[in-house]
């Protein structure tokens, strides 16, 4: 706490980070008049208020900030670009598109499967090794999720969704040991190693679901994870309808969040974690076993991307198809990079990649379902331009990829 | 801190760098030759034999479901020779003229060559950037940036010279996917962004766009079925010929020629030019090349280019060849266990080189079309799971093929002989 504290002290308020930032709220301040329930209906406001941002932004970026000053910039323009777009289209669509509450609400949705699969994949590259089987892990948890709660339903009752979520997590725990070994041990590629895994989550859970559910599908009457109401939260403004009832696994997955910011960063095993994704010789110099703390960490990710797999079947959309996750490993790995390996960052990621999805549903409903579409690249795009370096570069645990060799 | 460091590079060789696979790249120069198909064939024995484990698993004989793939395949009209017999009135007549070219067996093949073309390609395209030391996993993205081209010029441009128009789709399709992986590798050399995710990424862009593109209201949307997501079909000028079977019955186009020829210009530029010696001299040592005076960044971005050349002409091959058309669907789909991803396999399974990227490409081509609904016969297995059993023999292909399982026999023999 001190030092968060004498970090905001030491900061001044024409410090050019401090500035960078306004201008990045100006930037989204721009966008959010023209939208309801404000809606600005001319095209002077954004503008003029996007261009204070960027202004902001040059003014930060010439004061080697470049991070937070491209940030600026970047949301500036972002800004100008949509409230121009939202004065120019007519009010009744942007109601029906931007109800705050329930994007609210939808961004949860949407984000939780991706910080499941980002907090795993954090772990996993944190210790060094590379996983872009998180897709894969996911659609696992996702399958064995479903097929555990309808195991279950007979002798379990209502807690069966409790044996679909631990079944899941053991799945992938399972598929996250073999690439483990893969690459801990055998020592081959771990791309190459994700990726066998991704085809192998792929064709084995297609051919299980073929195989049991293939005509019908999953049942209808699937136990799903139980959603948390809390009542007299429901009827707050804004706040209700989006917190007010939610699904046990969201609230788990902030638990989760702070869970593994304080594993990771403020304990000894969270140290050691990251002494061997950074430098496995020096840890293994002062008595740390690289080898132990990579197996821990893959299978704890294998664990906990497969609970958020769990989620998207029984807790999101209570049934399962052949490749459902569509991606979502990979928005997850996305927004892991884009929060460049860091709990909250990451947290953050995931909420904008969620937000956009959530919007991306939202959209069809007054434009037609082609910009919906378009919109879901967004994730993608966004990370490609961190990783370019535009906005403050990603750069990933130094030793992650390569095998570990002992003496 | 940076003393440390350098102390320590100084005493041990430097850590090679991301992404390059070094055992596989030690194999051949090891065990050269015949002997380099060893631990491949290994591998694909394994990964079938362990396909049958999960096809006996759940009560199904294996022996039969792989007769059945191989009759759908088409690669028993190669055993035909003589074989071939037909009814004729008052009885059977055997017909010795080999290797019948209307039999069920030839249109097999024929399906399968169709299907093996584009994975040549696709394998090419992940082969040649191992060459220069990067996983290009942007194939698919690459293979979608060509095919969305190919389609877009092949619908329109109606009464253009035949040759022309073909010619300008697969040049289009070409160039489009060597821009798009282009991306990846200006990325790379300027910024050093890590290959594999930035061409992640890519894909998925591709593959959000061309689902915008080809979706419903999309700007390439079909313009006579408004509530399709479905191109407009190419113009006949834009496709290319058919040389083997009927074109009614989609028989096999002369892009499987392209292939084969983009097989030897890969084994001419790797093996026979400056740039492929550069790609290669990056590709097995970064910091050795930089001191030999080979621009780093330059071949990367070269060698990328040059990778998603392949990859899009293979979409655009695809498109004039035999698909004629794109729908969202294909897209949409293609994110999991598309074209591109089946070339890594290939190339993976194939070590980079070009008989081996041939041969791998005709495996995993015959395996998924003797595996489709269109080939295998429902009463024996259903093709959805047989779909998901080619996906299964693929994962433990990619996983067991970096295991240098020859690597271990040959270790093996060496051990017992001592």
């Amino acid at each position: 706490m001190n030092a968060v504290a004498a970090r905001v002290g030491g900061i001044g308020w024409t410090h050019p980070r401090t500035i960078g930032i306004v201008g990045i709220v100006l930037g989204a301040l721009a966008f959010w008049l023209a939208l309801p329930p404000l809606a600005s209906r001319t095209a002077a406001l954004p503008v003029a208020i996007g261009i204070l941002a960027v202004a902001a932004g040059i003014w930060t970026f010439s004061r080697d900030e470049r991070r937070v000053g491209g940030g600026a910039i970047a949301a500036g323009l972002l800004g100008i670009a949509f409230g121009v777009l939202a004065t120019r289209s007519s009010s009744t669509h942007l109601d029906q598109v931007v109800v705050w509450s329930a994007l609210g609400a939808a961004t949860l949705r949407y984000a939780t499967p991706l910080i499941y699969a980002a907090i795993g994949g954090l772990f996993c590259e944190r210790s060094g090794v590379i996983n872009v089987a998180l897709e894969g892990m996911l659609l696992t948890g996702a399958f064995f999720g479903i097929w555990g709660a309808i195991w279950a339903q007979s002798w379990a009752g209502g807690a069966a969704w409790l044996v679909g979520v631990g079944s899941a997590a053991l799945a992938g725990m399972v598929l996250a040991t073999v690439h483990a070994i893969w690459a801990i041990h055998l020592k081959v590629d771990q791309i190459i190693s994700g990726f066998a895994l991704n085809f192998l989550a792929l064709g084995i859970t297609g051919y299980l679901f073929i195989d049991k559910y293939g005509d019908t599908g999953t049942p209808g009457d699937v136990p799903g994870i139980p959603d948390v109401h809390i009542h007299f939260l429901q009827n707050w403004y804004f706040v209700g309808p989006i917190i007010g009832q939610l699904n046990l696994m969201i609230w788990l997955s902030f638990v989760l969040l702070v869970g593994t910011y304080i594993l990771v960063f403020r304990t000894p095993f969270g140290l050691r974690l990251r002494a061997v994704g950074e430098h496995p010789r020096a840890a293994d110099t002062v008595g740390i076993s690289v080898y132990k703390v990579r197996y821990v960490a893959v299978i704890a990710s294998g664990a906990i991307a497969a609970m958020g797999g769990a989620y998207l079947s029984i807790g999101f959309v209570h049934s399962f198809n052949e490749g459902m996750t569509n991606g979502t490993g990979f928005i997850g790995l996305a927004a892991l990079v884009f929060g460049k390996w860091r709990p909250f960052p990451t947290w953050g990621a995931t909420l904008l990649f969620g937000f956009s999805s959530a919007l991306a549903d939202r959209l069809p409903n007054a434009y037609g379902n082609q910009w919906g579409t378009l919109f879901q690249a967004l994730p993608y795009l966004l990370t490609l331009v961190a990783v370019a370096g535009v906005i403050g570069r990603s750069i990933g645990p130094a030793a992650a990829g390569r095998p570990y060799e002992k003496q | 801190m940076t003393d440390e460091l350098s102390a320590e590079e100084a005493i041990e060789p430097p850590p090679p760098p991301d992404g390059i696979p070094q055992p596989q790249q030690h194999f051949r120069s090891r065990f050269g030759g015949l002997k380099g198909a060893i631990a491949p064939l290994l591998t694909t024995i394994l990964a079938f034999f362990m396909g049958g484990l999960v096809v006996l698993l759940t009560g199904k004989n294996p022996l039969r479901v792989y007769k059945a793939v191989w009759d759908g395949t088409g690669l028993n009209w190669f055993v035909h020779v003589g074989h071939h017999s037909a009814r004729v009135p008052f009885g059977t007549a055997h017909m010795w003229f080999p290797w019948d070219t209307a039999s069920i067996a030839a249109q097999n093949l024929q399906q399968t060559l169709l299907v093996t073309t584009p994975i040549i390609l696709t394998g090419l395209a992940v082969a040649f950037a191992f060459r220069c030391g990067m996983f290009n996993i942007g194939g698919q993205g690459q293979y979608f940036a060509g095919t969305i081209f190919a389609v877009w010029l092949g619908s329109s441009f109606n009464g253009m010279a035949p040759w022309l128009h073909v010619l300008l789709c697969l040049a289009v399709g070409t160039v489009a996917g060597a821009v798009w992986a282009g991306i990846a590798g200006i990325l790379k050399a300027t910024v050093g962004a890590h290959e594999v995710i930035s061409t992640i990424m890519l894909n998925w862009i591709a593959i959000w766009v061309g689902s915008y593109l080809f979706g419903q209201g999309g700007p390439l949307q079909n313009s006579a079925q408004k509530s399709i997501p479905i191109s407009n079909d190419i113009f006949d000028g834009a496709k290319l010929p058919v040389f083997w079977g009927l074109k009614l019955l989609q028989g096999l186009s002369i892009g499987i020629f392209i292939a084969l020829a983009m097989l030897i210009v890969y084994w001419i530029v790797i093996n026979r030019t400056t740039l492929g010696f550069e790609v290669r001299a990056v590709g097995f040592n970064p910091e050795a090349a930089r001191y030999g005076g080979v621009s780093v960044a330059r071949n990367y971005f070269l060698a990328m280019a040059i990778s998603g050349a392949f990859a899009g002409l293979a979409g655009a091959v695809d498109i004039t060849g035999w698909e004629y058309r794109i729908g969202q669907n294909d897209i949409q789909l293609g994110g999991s266990s598309g074209i591109g991803f089946i070339g890594l396999a290939a190339a993976l399974l194939g070590r980079n080189t070009t008989l081996g990227v041939g041969f791998a490409s005709l495996l995993f081509g015959a395996l998924i079309n003797g595996t489709s609904g269109r080939q295998l016969d429902p009463s024996i297995f259903r093709p959805d799971l047989a779909g998901n059993l080619t996906t299964i023999i693929q994962g433990l292909v990619i996983l067991f093929v970096g295991l240098n399982l020859g690597g271990v026999w040959v270790w093996l023999k060496r051990r017992r002989g001592a």
